[in-house]
């Protein structure tokens, strides 16, 4: 019980205030989404039954690319003032603090866009139950890119051009959930079964969060050598 | 035989090792792959369907196989690295790395030829296809890691996770793009009982797997060869090698 108020104060509410106290950086991922968004009827066509198809996809592709912006506030600070070191010293599991961290980073940067994603959808003439299923999968799926990311970005803490590299590292990691993410919303805009694809996506969901800390904690030393 | 095992954690070992290996790994991969190309390309008979298009297989095959091994290869040493605190393991990691973006290069490569006449297309995203090209970037990151940082320790570990990471992905990836899409023919050789494909077909084709295989374990060794001198060239053991001639 001490354990876990410990991580909490001393991780959760911490991230909370940080968040509070830099909102122009937390608003960003969001801006960048809805700027990527509309980035897309001016490029590809304003017909509504075109968007509606692509609609999902392209929401889907906002979330991952501002994912991969918005990465560096989990431990770049951190490192940068030595806070990190101090985590890394206090005797709590380090894969506590990072789940921590991580669950901080989504509760932050993805319920806003699981909040907006009903106004995007009505942007792209995604209706009824697609825009629930596509709810549904950004809401199995973001915390997932959350804990990959967090992976590649303890690793990459101390690297040259790291936002470059982090790209390279996360996206192809990336590229399952996408595939079924868009599989389960595509077989519900045609009213069919869908729920196998979520399940899938669920069980990545649970099998990341059972090894990710460890791995993120395993990244994390392997950098403060 | 743990301890004979760990002896190869010695950097020294390793380099003996791979000295004394390369020269029967590379001149016989030549030979093979001569004979293989040559029997595959002038003798195996014609495909009743595709006619001689097919025999790009005998290049295409063994690449795209030992892109999947040279990559299985290296997250067995990036384990083992990370399990033991190797060095060797980790600079084994990055020996294999860009021996195997240039074989998934070589598959995409002669895949896409081989494409053009078949499905009248250079590039479907088909499952296979997919997989593959996820797989050089899965390599390339592992590349791109290794070459951002400054210490070669740290970049070794960080490549080595970043491999593990990777194989976890393979498979997932490989199921669910063939689930998203398939147009690629089913797998000819692994089917052990009845392979599909005519004997006179197969011999070429394992002689070229032969080859190629031996061909990437002789330039693997030869790289870690390099690697070693590169990370360990204070040591008195690499000058004494290295400026005095002696193997």
């Amino acid at each position: 019980m001490n354990l876990v108020n410990r991580v909490y104060q001393g991780v959760i509410v911490r991230e909370f205030i940080l968040a509070i106290r830099q909102r122009g950086e937390v608003l960003q991922p969001l801006l960048f989404i809805l700027m990527v968004v509309t980035l897309f009827p001016i490029a590809i066509s304003p017909s509504p039954e075109l968007l509606s198809r692509i609609g999902p996809g392209v929401i889907w592709i906002a979330a991952i690319l501002s994912t991969l912006l918005s990465l560096e506030r989990i431990f770049r600070d951190d490192f940068i003032d030595g806070s990190l070191d101090q985590m890394l010293l206090c005797g709590i599991p380090l894969s506590l603090i990072t789940f921590g961290k991580v669950f901080c980073h989504w509760l932050i940067t993805f319920v806003p866009l699981l909040i907006m994603t009903p106004i995007f959808a009505l942007l792209f003439n995604v209706g009824g139950h697609s825009m629930l299923v596509l709810l549904l999968t950004l809401l199995l799926g973001t915390p997932v890119l959350s804990m990959l990311g967090a992976i590649g970005v303890a690793l990459t803490l101390k690297a040259k051009n790291a936002v470059l590299i982090l790209s390279l590292l996360l996206v192809p990691v990336f590229i399952p959930l996408l595939i079924f993410a868009t599989a389960a919303i595509e077989n519900a805009s045609a009213q069919l079964p869908y729920l196998q694809q979520l399940a899938i996506m669920g069980s990545i969901l649970l099998f990341t969060s059972a090894i990710a800390p460890f791995a993120i904690a395993y990244a994390l030393k392997v950098s403060q050598d | 035989m743990w301890k004979w095992l760990h002896s190869y954690a010695k950097t020294e070992r390793v380099f003996t090792l791979c000295n004394g290996l390369w020269p029967f790994f590379l001149w016989p991969s030549f030979v093979l792959i001569l004979i293989g190309c040559i029997w595959g390309l002038g003798f195996a008979p014609k495909d009743y369907q595709q006619g001689d298009a097919f025999r790009i297989i005998y290049i295409h095959v063994p690449a795209a196989l030992l892109s999947m091994g040279i990559y299985t290869t290296m997250a067995v040493a990036a384990l083992v690295g990370l399990v033991w605190q190797w060095r060797t393991a980790f600079m084994s990691v990055i020996a294999l790395a860009p021996v195997g973006a240039v074989m998934t290069f070589i598959a995409l490569i002669t895949g896409a030829i081989w494409g053009k006449p078949m499905w009248g297309k250079w590039w479907v995203w088909d499952a296979r296809l997919t997989t593959e090209l996820i797989m050089l970037f899965l390599y390339f990151g592992v590349m791109a890691l290794y070459a951002a940082f400054e210490d070669k320790q740290l970049a070794g570990k960080a490549s080595a996770v970043m491999a593990l990471v990777g194989v976890v992905n393979v498979p997932i990836i490989h199921f669910s793009v063939e689930w998203w899409n398939t147009l690629h023919q089913g797998a000819t050789i692994s089917k052990f009982e009845s392979p599909s494909i005519a004997p006179e077909m197969l011999w070429p084709l394992l002689v070229c797997l032969l080859g190629f295989s031996l061909f990437a374990a002789g330039i693997v060794c030869l790289r870690l060869k390099n690697e070693i001198v590169r990370r360990e060239i204070h040591r008195p053991w690499v000058k004494h090698v290295l400026f005095e001639g002696k193997n």
